[in-house]
């Protein structure tokens, strides 16, 4: 049985992942590390998959319909997509 | 009970639910679910928009990001997830019934939340100062109607966890309730997840 501990251990758990993630993807793109083009695709990727995780765990559509999670899940998916695409679209 | 009795010795709780999953159902209003969906694909609409405007320009873009402040951008991607990881203890306290949990955690989002008006507030000045406006450049008008709107968004969201925090101090935390903040839970969510996209579109494609 879920109890009500276990479930703030997991928003909390899915809030550090957040952190991570995102500043991960800022000191990928301002410390040079890697390639520009490296960096900022692993920017968007992460964002994507930061967006998901707000949807499925905060959002909670991980318990909702099928549809409205697929409906979400696609709208992340596509707006890195698109602009991933364009970003790849404009590199010289 | 000689069967609960064992049944305890046993490790099973009696009252223990059937262990199946829940009816899928959407957390808080369907209303405020649709409208949240029309609002993600506004946003989208915009980023299509600002990538179209990259690629047909690309070094104005760039050049215009150096002017942004990256850190800035990450500062208020934390401010606003640790905002909502207090939004999700927050609903799930109303849940579980408890005034004081509920209380404290809308506090400490709306307090953590209030971060993002500080540092935004610090970002435009800083930006006008420096003779950046909407007109500068194609870059800086979608900049600035963005995240204006983006902020809007916010405040609105601000105004909504006030009402919830209000309810929560003077009304019971019956299932009208929950209703209640957990719409507002996912309309504050929403806030949040499109400055996750915002952040990288306008700080991070180098």
């Amino acid at each position: 049985m879920k109890t009500a501990s276990s479930m703030r251990s997991h928003a909390t758990l899915v809030w550090l992942v957040l952190v991570f993630a995102t500043s991960l993807s800022w000191w990928l793109v301002e410390h040079h590390a890697v390639p520009a083009r490296v960096a900022t695709t692993a920017a968007l990727a992460i964002a994507a998959f930061k967006a998901r995780l707000v949807f499925l765990h905060f959002m909670e559509l991980r318990t909702a319909p099928l549809v409205w999670r697929a409906l979400f899940e696609a709208w992340a998916l596509l707006c890195a997509g698109a602009i991933l695409a364009g970003y790849w679209l404009a590199l010289p | 009970m000689p069967q609960a009795a064992g049944d305890m010795r046993a490790g099973v709780v009696p009252s223990a639910p059937p262990a199946h999953r829940a009816p899928a159902a959407l957390a808080g209003d369907h209303g405020v679910w649709l409208f949240i969906t029309a609002d993600v694909f506004a946003f989208a609409f915009f980023f299509l928009l600002f990538t179209w405007g990259r690629v047909g320009n690309p070094a104005v873009y760039e050049q215009s990001r150096h002017s942004l402040d990256a850190g800035i951008g990450l500062l208020n991607t934390l401010v606003l997830l640790t905002s909502s990881w207090f939004m999700v203890l927050a609903v799930e306290a109303a849940r579980e019934g408890s005034r004081p949990r509920t209380v404290r955690n809308l506090s400490l989002a709306m307090s953590v939340g209030s971060g993002f008006a500080v540092s935004k507030v610090v970002e435009y000045t800083g930006k006008i100062q420096a003779g950046i406006t909407m007109l500068t450049n194609e870059f800086f008008m979608y900049y600035f109607v963005f995240t204006g709107i983006h902020f809007i968004h916010f405040l609105i969201g601000m105004v909504v966890l006030a009402v919830c925090l209000h309810k929560a101090r003077t009304q019971a935390l019956d299932a009208r309730y929950r209703v209640w903040i957990e719409s507002s839970g996912c309309y504050w969510h929403m806030v949040d997840m499109l400055w996750i996209i915002l952040f990288p579109l306008l700080y991070l494609q180098r």
